[in-house]
């Protein structure tokens, strides 16, 4: 049974239309149930160079169930990584994602593992998504040997080549061209899939993205740039940066979409219709409307630039987990308790992966040099006393 | 300390037979001879034959056949989708290169010269060299990155400058000089297939020079090991180092020397990064005298190392103090007098060979 119904905007939810059978005990098990479901994004797209894709978006419970679960891990998995933060047991730079996971379950849903995904330091979720265990991601961030990294990159620097999730950088825009590489060589192998290059608001200024845009628009390549738009370059507004902060039309002569970055299914249908496009017609920008509840790392407050009130504001109303809750519950897909109980499940998922990587041991010292070539070739490195420290490269 | 007891008579080096391996060049009817040019030219046909992964992008490689020809012929055998024009946007091209490695692609960039490398030097240490050790081995970077490096003639301070010193102290990064076409061919085709990234140093003025080149070289399957260094000539006084183009000086020099009963030997660097240092210091154990010669700026050099390393393993060998030879420390200047000033020259090192077997002042006629 095909169920359809008009969605009004989320803030609005409390007076939803109800469906007419609440027939509850007949309900199939909701984590199999395909039963397709139409549901309107929250607003229209506004597109630039191209035509904006339908704002129904075809779904079922599962998926939805899907995407609370999923979102409700990483929510819980940030929130875990700035206690760990704190505790000192995370050093360094991390970046949390918490306020964006829609965009990273969003893309998941349209796209397959052979597609590839590239992004900047703000990666935790995005390697979740792409199939990224939480014990690999916590043993990174606390330099342990069970790391996605085996310890040794951080924080800024997960890697799951398998699911062809390509990192992970740190230089602010170096994603960009690395991604349209990507969409090069899948272009040159002839895959029929896609990569996905995520930058920020403050990417979005790059030079040397406009340089990989001009070369994959020449060269049609399957690039998909996606500007995860929360509003602040660290600690500077969008405004104060970029004298159009209109990102989807910075392209110019590539085509773009505005996408609500909090809205899972939005981003869903944004990213399938991207990938259509890149497939035929090259590159082309999506500019996701997003938001970031903590300051851009853990040495940011995030209050000096911006109000509590923007910020409680936005979790009021545009929260992507709370949607998609909302969802479940109007469309009678789930229960409130049935919901609690995942974010319980969520939350011990969590809490025995911290405890698990607390087990996984530092790096053995002879890993301080493995790995700085792939092929050694018997050449000679050194520790600080020379002397003292050398080791042959295999 | 055992330098007192190792003190050489030179007067003696007079009346040395002088060792049968013969100098580099020898002109037998049947040798075959190959420019430089051709020898990168060959190098990137035959790899890019061998393995569809190869493909060569930068400006003017394509329909132009390359800025200095290197690549000429190549578009019209491969064709668009492995020989690819850029636009002029080092930072762009570089990282979508090096994007299509992570992928598993086998990229050749070619800079028009390692001047403008700086604009994608980021996407060069950054994102090639380092990735493999940030990813514990899940992302090696199978690129190469050639082009002309240092001075060529009259181009003045930003188109003359030598990269050598800066990248090879990246770890993570392989860097070649070639000097002769054995050495661009054999280089080349082992740069290509290794999976790391590799910054391959090419001269503009030895493109032109013609080397004599076995069977064995022309060979399709020819490679040379990368990390080895050459001895281009045998010797017993003096060990002079060089790389790329100053090694044709240093083979001039040698033979200045030898007149004048020094009898050099030259070794040609080929790897900077990994540098050779058993070959250079077992060099300096037999001859006990250190010149280096490169063209590129003296501080943090190429020298600068190599000296650093014969004096902490071979100290007790040395005779005379290590003398480094390189580029003057000032940005290049355009007129032909003052260019001829800041670049090495041959006499520079017979000069500094002189004085490192303490014969400065020339001597009176032998009896």
């Amino acid at each position: 049974m095909a169920l359809s119904y008009l969605r009004s905007s989320s803030s609005r939810s409390a007076n939803l239309l109800r469906p007419l059978s609440s027939a509850a005990s007949l309900r199939r098990p909701i984590s199999t149930d395909t039963t397709p479901i139409t549901i309107e994004t929250s607003v229209p797209f506004t597109s630039h160079q191209c035509e904006a894709p339908s704002r129904s978006v075809e779904t079922n419970p599962s998926e939805l169930l899907t995407f609370f679960r999923d979102m409700a891990l990483m929510r819980r998995m940030e929130i875990a990584a700035d206690s760990l933060y704190k505790a000192k047991l995370i050093r360094g730079f991390c970046h949390l994602y918490d306020g964006q996971e829609a965009v990273a379950v969003g893309m998941e849903a349209a796209i397959t593992k052979k597609d590839c995904i590239i992004t900047a330091y703000r990666d935790h979720c995005t390697f979740v998504g792409r199939g990224g265990t939480l014990l690999e991601v916590f043993a990174e961030l606390m330099g342990r040997q069970a790391g996605c990294s085996k310890g040794k990159g951080g924080s800024m620097h997960f890697y799951k080549k398998d699911s062809n999730f390509y990192g992970g950088h740190g230089i602010v825009g170096a994603q960009v061209p690395l991604g349209c590489g990507l969409a090069f060589a899948q272009k040159y192998s002839k895959d029929e899939s896609v990569t996905f290059a995520l930058y920020g608001d403050g990417a979005a200024n790059q030079g040397q993205l406009f340089e990989a845009l001009n070369i994959s628009a020449l060269w049609d390549l399957p690039a998909i740039l996606v500007c995860e738009n929360n509003h602040y370059g660290m600690g500077t507004a969008e405004w104060r940066a970029a004298k159009s902060p209109a990102y989807y039309k910075r392209g110019d002569y590539v085509p773009g979409l505005k996408v609500d970055g909090m809205d899972a299914l939005a981003v869903k249908q944004a990213c399938k219709f991207a990938k259509e496009h890149a497939l035929k017609n090259g590159p082309i920008i999506l500019e996701m409307d997003t938001y970031r509840y903590h300051g851009h790392s853990m040495s940011d407050p995030g209050s000096t630039y911006r109000t509590r009130d923007e910020i409680s504001g936005i979790r009021q109303e545009r929260d992507p987990i709370e949607r998609v809750r909302k969802l479940v519950l109007s469309h009678d897909l789930a229960t409130e308790k049935e919901l609690k109980d995942i974010e319980k499940e969520v939350r011990k998922e969590v809490d025995d992966a911290i405890a698990q990587a607390k087990e996984s041991p530092m790096p053995e010292p002879s890993e301080l040099f493995s790995n700085v070539y792939a092929k050694g070739l018997g050449a000679e490195s050194f520790g600080a006393d020379r002397k003292e420290v050398r080791a042959t490269l295999a | 300390m055992l330098g007192v007891v190792r003190k050489k008579m030179l007067g003696q080096s007079l009346l040395k037979i002088r060792p049968a391996v013969s100098v580099l060049r020898s002109y037998s009817s049947s040798a075959k001879h190959m420019t430089v040019r051709d020898a990168l030219n060959s190098a990137l046909d035959e790899e890019m034959s061998a393995d569809q992964k190869v493909f060569l992008m930068g400006e003017e490689v394509g329909e132009y056949q390359g800025a200095y020809k290197i690549s000429k012929g190549l578009l019209e055998k491969y064709g668009p989708e492995r020989v690819l024009d850029t636009p002029i946007t080092e930072a762009g091209f570089a990282g979508i290169a090096v994007g299509a490695a992570y992928h598993g692609l086998k990229p050749v960039v070619e800079f028009m010269t390692f001047n403008f490398s700086m604009q994608a030097i980021d996407h060069i240490i950054n994102s090639a060299a380092k990735s493999n050790y940030m990813s514990a081995g899940q992302m090696s970077v199978p690129i190469v990155f050639r082009g002309p490096n240092g001075a060529a003639a009259g181009v003045g301070a930003q188109h003359s400058q030598c990269y050598a010193a800066w990248y090879a102290s990246c770890p993570g990064l392989k860097v070649l000089t070639p000097y002769s076409s054995e050495d661009a061919r054999g280089l080349l085709k082992a740069a290509i297939r290794d999976p790391d990234p590799v910054v391959f140093l090419e001269n503009e003025l030895l493109y032109g020079e013609s080397f004599s080149v076995s069977d064995e070289v022309l060979d399709s399957s020819f490679c040379l090991p990368i990390g080895k260094a050459k001895i281009e000539r045998v010797g017993r006084d003096v060990t002079i180092t060089a790389f790329s183009k100053m090694v044709g000086h240093a083979l001039k020099a040698a033979e200045i020397l030898e007149k004048d009963g020094i009898d050099a030997e030259v070794i040609n660097l080929r790897s900077i990064r990994p540098l050779d240092r058993s070959t250079i210091n077992a060099s300096v154990r037999k001859t006990n005298r250190l010149i280096t010669a490169e063209e590129g700026f003296p501080q943090h050099g190429v020298g600068a190392e190599i000296c650093a390393s014969v004096v902490e393993e071979s100290f007790a060998y040395l005779d005379a103090p290590v003398e480094r030879i390189a580029g003057a420390d000032v940005p290049m200047p355009y007129a032909a007098n003052l260019e001829r000033l800041a670049v090495p020259q041959v006499e520079d090192i017979v000069r500094a060979a002189k004085r490192a077997c303490y014969r400065s002042v020339p001597l009176a006629a032998a009896a």
